[in-house]
């Protein structure tokens, strides 16, 4: 049954694909079903944006559906949600006006919630001493430990009710922006914004709720709250998909707010963008630096990404207001090419980490290790999407960071030196944010898989099924192949960018093997830097075979002549991170406790210390829990208005009827 | 074709033959300073020749990633001393990437190095795998700001333009926002480089220890490639140095005659930096580790206040 | 700063020329034509305290200052077996470090030389007949060279070094 749902969602991955890209190389259509939903019926539209996400929303699908069929087995629960969540994914770029979008949005919106809320009923299905058949996943170090079905459903249903409350927040600013934006344009359909004449504040206004809303679900800073809390409690081929695309419509409607609908953009909205991004960028790996539970570590990074593409957006933003087309295009292009490469290499990372969980029963890095040895395969997966995703060449990552970077440095074009010094800032955010991502995935990959195993669930660990090593193989393909063609990918996202900008002039020369960006001579060819790299690796290895020089010997590491060797004589994630806790305890804020327990004879003899060192969320304590607190304070006032007697109640209605003479 | 696979060829071979020269020198003239004759330049040739020839032990706990990581690291070194101005402004394969390329190679070596540290097991590796990279992290903001000030300053983001704009017009570099940009990249080359003030390269102390301690389990040919790749990729960043800095004597052209000419013109503007390099060792005393970030928001100071001044006067 | 550097270079190199003399007790240098090849630039020294009094350490450590500057000979100091040639041990083995010496001699890739340091390195010393001691280095690892000495002067160290490196010989 759950076989044949995944691949069903998988079927419609490549169906969604093909439309996509048809799409995508600029086939248009308008589907319009008038009865289906009231206030102008249900609108489809397909243009190049659309058709890029239909595209990638087709492309995540396919081999995370068939990860799905290895991964849940036989469980049942979350299969009918997971193909609606596919669906509706695939409707949200293509809605063409209010109603549509809406229903869309809120469907997408209540099967995520379905598929995050699923463990909260975990605790009956489970069958005791088969831990990992369930897909459950947990913090425990033991994956037999009592109460973990307990701790899983607890943690299940407070993310899940946090993301709920999230996810309708931004909707309701959705809903208001693009209620205010029908009203005042008289039309509910989004082709028919573009020509209506706005007052600048209005349009100000406009943007402020839109991006709001859309800003939530792609998870920006201070508005991310529920992601690292959503991605890790939903199973990991869900969260793959809520990673790698969910979060992207968010991303996908601000290029239509701050580019389409309202447009043209005035500068503050690029410097919004582009701050914002870079914020998110810098914060959200800074975040993931010091989590040691695998799958938040990948949501952190979901919030980093997101980043780096609203820099390429800003960027584009601020190009298109100063008037240099070109570069604009540069820098749409280079979101664009970052959101597709985001959703494969956070496909990619979240299904690997959702074959060790699988395995080992736990989401904690800290007790993981030696996974190399134990499951090559996704070993090898993981470490290329880590590749990937800390933008290191030849891979898809560096591609659209670097392309990126080209376009923040060519503002050195913008004659406005504020603007100039916004693109200086974001330049060395992204800098520092490449750094770090580099750090962070050192620590996820080599505390994960390298070394010695930290716990016999690690030690223990088995290789994931076919199913599961296709999904990350397909992804892992798709990975290289966006990394080494950058020539066949980009002139079509520029070709996207255009229809965005209104520039049509072609821009991007160069032939199979080369990608010249607009600019003075700035290229890029990642194939070429693939085989250089290839052939250098190789040529030493072929002199030193030759000249006979293979003698190797296998023996203990090196510990200064001590006797024993065991794990917990290796850094551990902790520790590892320690240094940029240090480093950043501005932002970490972090709260230390130092237990010593003594033996009552001397305080010499001491039997248990327990040391708390503990980073605190700074959004969540300065921004979200006095907004709570204060919502609550006030709902608690209100509360009195209740008291449940008729007479008071008849009381209200007569105020209320004299109330409307009196105004009426 | 073959004349472009000829000059990055020709470059990569120059860094490699030059790396082992630049930290023999280097030694010598430290050692010089502190009243001792010194190890004779050449001997880092001697050390790399031997440890080829020796047998490798690999700990039991270490993974193919430890294996493939010396071999890694060459790579990356070669193939940016392919993409660099070394020998001429614009190398053929400067066409592959630019700046931006370089940084992300370097941070892909230090990528695979930072997990061979990790992949032993040992307490050593992990300490000095979570330094390295979180040096490396902050370096690289200053790396991207103070190329930049340059690029500002020459109105083009190529470095093969740079080079031929501060080249032809030499009262560019006769500016002192231009001396913050180098002072900003200099000390992001102590810290990428792992020499003092930032890491002390013939250091014995574990505990102290950067690079070092994530290279404490490489013997034989694994240190060798190891080494001789760190050695590159100081001699790269002095490359850079001098000729993103100090442009001068860089042909445009390709001729024979003229890299025969930058090579000459290299090794002395090297020299200069290796004396340099030098008197800053033997001057500074290693900073605890929690002030190398202080050191290196410094020099992103410094390379701010270069934009700036771009931006000032303009 | 500019003090130091002028106080550095007014001073000039203080470094004296080796001693010919070679106090070495050579036990079973085999391969001493590879050796020489191999070695004969360059050899890197992982020192081994096996439980020595630290009389030794300290004519060591005197090795590596101006005076007698053993970098110059191509010598060098390392941190990590692995990057050794050779081990350079002292004391007499007690109990508890012969372990770890034999372990620290498995850790160094081959070719390698052991050479022991100190009369007590020999064959223990005055430690000698001890309970707490294992033996002399030759008791527990196979021993290239001994140089003698209690303890022996850097002089001597350092000629006992070039010797085994083959350099003295030629």
């Amino acid at each position: 049954m759950s076989r044949v749902a995944y691949s069903v969602a998988a079927a419609l991955g490549a169906l969604a694909a093909m439309i996509g890209i048809s799409g995508l190389l600029g086939d248009t259509w308008v589907v319009t079903v008038p009865w289906a939903v009231p206030l102008g019926g249900l609108q489809l539209s397909m243009d190049r944006l659309a058709g890029f996400f239909v595209a990638l929303i087709g492309f995540a699908t396919i081999p995370v559906s068939l990860y799905a069929i290895g991964y849940a087995g036989d469980d049942r629960r979350g299969a009918l949600p997971y193909v609606g969540f596919v669906i509706a994914m695939c409707a949200v770029p293509l809605a063409a006006n209010v109603m549509t979008f809406a229903v869309a949005w809120e469907l997408m919106a209540l099967a995520s919630y379905l598929l995050v809320v699923q463990k909260a009923t975990n605790g009956t299905a489970t069958h005791p001493g088969a831990p990992a058949a369930d897909g459950s996943e947990s913090h425990d170090a033991s994956p037999h430990a009592g109460g973990r079905h307990a701790h899983d459903a607890a943690e299940a249903t407070g993310a899940a009710w946090t993301y709920a409350v999230m996810a309708h927040a931004g909707f309701v600013c959705l809903l208001a922006g693009m209620l205010l934006l029908s009203a005042w344009s008289g039309s509910t359909r989004f082709a028919d914004w573009r020509d209506t004449e706005l007052t600048p504040l209005a349009r100000d206004a406009v943007f402020v709720l839109l991006a709001l809303g859309f800003a939530s679900k792609a998870g920006v800073i201070p508005l991310h709250v529920w992601l690292p809390l959503a991605h890790p409690a939903a199973p990991s081929h869900v969260s793959a998909l809520m990673s790698g695309v969910m979060i992207k419509l968010g991303v996908y409607g601000l290029f239509r707010v701050s580019l389409e609908w309202i447009g043209p953009a005035p500068a503050w909205w690029g410097v919004a963008i582009l701050v914002a991004g870079t914020i998110s960028a810098v914060v959200g790996v800074l975040y993931a630096l010091v989590e040691h539970d695998l799958k938040r570590l990948l949501a952190f990074h979901s919030i980093e990404n997101v980043g780096i593409i609203l820099i390429g957006l800003g960027a584009g933003v601020l190009f298109l207001e100063s008037g240099l087309g070109t570069l604009a295009v540069l820098g749409i292009a280079a979101a664009l090419y970052h959101t597709a490469n985001h959703a494969a290499f956070k496909g990619l990372l979240f299904l690997g980490a959702g074959a060790v969980v699988r395995s080992t029963g736990t989401r904690n890095m800290e007790v993981m290790g030696g996974l190399v040895k134990r499951m090559p395969w996704t070993a090898a997966m993981f470490l290329l999407g880590a590749v990937a995703i800390s933008a290191l060449p030849p891979l898809n990552g560096f591609v659209s960071e670097w392309l990126t970077f080209q376009a923040l440095l060519q503002s050195l074009q913008v004659p406005h030196t504020g603007i100039g010094l916004v693109f200086v800032g974001g330049m060395a955010g992204l800098a520092l944010t490449g750094g770090l991502a580099m750090a962070c995935f050192v620590k996820a990959f080599g505390v994960t898989f390298l070394a010695l195993p930290r716990s016999e669930a690690a030690r223990s660990a088995v290789e994931a099924p076919g199913w599961m090593r296709l999904g990350m193989a397909l992804l892992a393909f798709a990975c290289v192949a966006l990394g080494l063609g950058p020539t066949i990918v980009v002139p079509v996202l520029g070709l996207v960018a255009g229809d965005l900008t209104g520039e049509v002039t072609p821009l991007w020369f160069g032939d199979w093997l080369r990608l010249d960006v607009p600019g003075d001579f700035a290229s890029l060819s990642t194939f070429a830097i693939a085989i250089a790299l290839l052939v250098a690796g190789i040529v030493p290895l072929v002199v030193l075979r030759a000249r006979g020089l293979t003698r190797r010997r296998v023996y203990e590491t090196w510990g200064c002549g001590r006797l024993l060797q065991t794990s917990r004589m290796q850094y551990t994630a902790t520790a590892f991170a320690s240094p940029f806790r240090r480093i950043f305890d501005f932002l970490y804020q972090p709260a230390h406790a130092l237990h010593v327990e003594a033996h009552p004879e001397s305080r010499f003899f001491v039997d248990a210390i327990r040391y708390v060192h503990e980073t605190r969320a700074v959004a969540e304590d300065w921004l979200y829990h006095p907004l709570s607190q204060a919502l609550h304070d006030v709902t608690e006032r209100i509360r009195g208005v209740q008291s449940g007697s008729t007479n008071v109640y008849l009381v209200y209605i007569l105020a209320a009827l004299v109330l409307m003479l009196v105004l009426g | 074709m073959i004349h472009d696979l000829l000059i990055a060829a020709a470059q990569a071979l120059a860094i490699a033959a030059l790396a082992p020269l630049v930290v023999g020198f280097t030694r010598r003239l430290k050692a010089r300073l502190v009243g001792r004759r010194g190890p004779s330049p050449w001997q880092p040739y001697a050390d790399l020749r031997k440890l080829f020839a020796k047998e490798v032990v690999v700990s039991e706990n270490a993974s193919w990633v430890f294996r493939a990581t010396p071999y890694v690291l060459f790579a990356v070194m070669l193939v940016a001393a392919a993409v660099v101005p070394v020998l001429v402004a614009r190398p053929a394969p400067a066409f592959a990437g630019n700046l931006i390329l370089v940084m992300y190679l370097f941070l892909l070596g230090t990528f695979f190095l930072a997990l061979a540290g990790l992949d032993t097991a040992s307490a050593f590796g992990g300490m000095g795998s979570s330094r390295e990279v979180a040096i490396s992290a902050l370096a690289e903001p200053t790396v991207i700001l103070s190329v930049f000030a340059l690029a500002l300053r020459s109105g083009t983001i190529d470095l093969g333009g740079i080079v031929e704009r501060l080249g032809a017009e030499p009262r560019l570099a006769a500016n002192p926002a231009h001396l913050l940009a180098f002072g900003a990249f200099f000390i992001v080359m102590l810290a990428e480089t792992g020499r003092l003030p930032v890491d002390n390269p013939a250091t014995h102390l574990e505990l102290t220890m950067i690079h070092e301690a994530m290279v404490l389990e490489y013997s034989g040919r694994y240190l060798a490639l190891v080494e001789w790749a760190s050695a590159m990729k100081l001699t790269l960043f002095m490359t850079l140095l001098a000729n993103l800095f100090l442009p001068w004597g860089l042909p445009g052209g390709l001729t024979v005659a003229a890299m025969a000419g930058g090579l000459v013109a290299l090794v002395v503007k090297l020299a200069a930096l290796a004396l340099l390099l030098a008197l800053v060792e033997t001057s500074v005393a290693k900073l605890r580790l929690f002030r190398v970030p202080e050191l290196l928001a410094g020099s992103f100071a410094l390379a701010l206040l270069s934009v700036a001044a771009v931006f000032l006067v303009r | 700063m500019l003090r130091q550097l002028r106080a550095a270079l007014g001073v000039g190199v203080v470094t004296e020329p080796p001693a010919p003399a070679s106090e070495i007790e050579a036990l079973g240098v085999t391969l001493r034509g590879e050796i020489a090849r191999l070695f004969g630039r360059s050899l890197h020294i992982r020192q081994v305290d096996a439980g020595s009094c630290n009389g030794c350490e300290i004519e060591i450590s005197g090795l590596t200052g101006p005076h007698y500057d053993l970098e110059r000979f191509g010598l060098h100091f390392v941190a990590s077996p692995r990057h050794a040639d050779c081990l350079l041990v002292t004391g007499p083995v007690t109990r508890n470090m012969a372990e770890a010496l034999r372990r620290t001699w498995e850790a160094t890739p081959d070719p390698k030389l052991v050479i022991a340091v100190g009369d007590c390195s020999r064959d223990g010393g005055i430690f000698a007949g001890s309970y707490a001691i294992a033996g002399g280095v030759a008791d527990v690892i196979p021993v290239d060279a001994v140089i003698l000495g209690c303890p022996p002067s850097p002089k001597a160290l350092l000629a006992g070094l070039l010797d085994a490196m083959g350099r003295l010989r030629q």
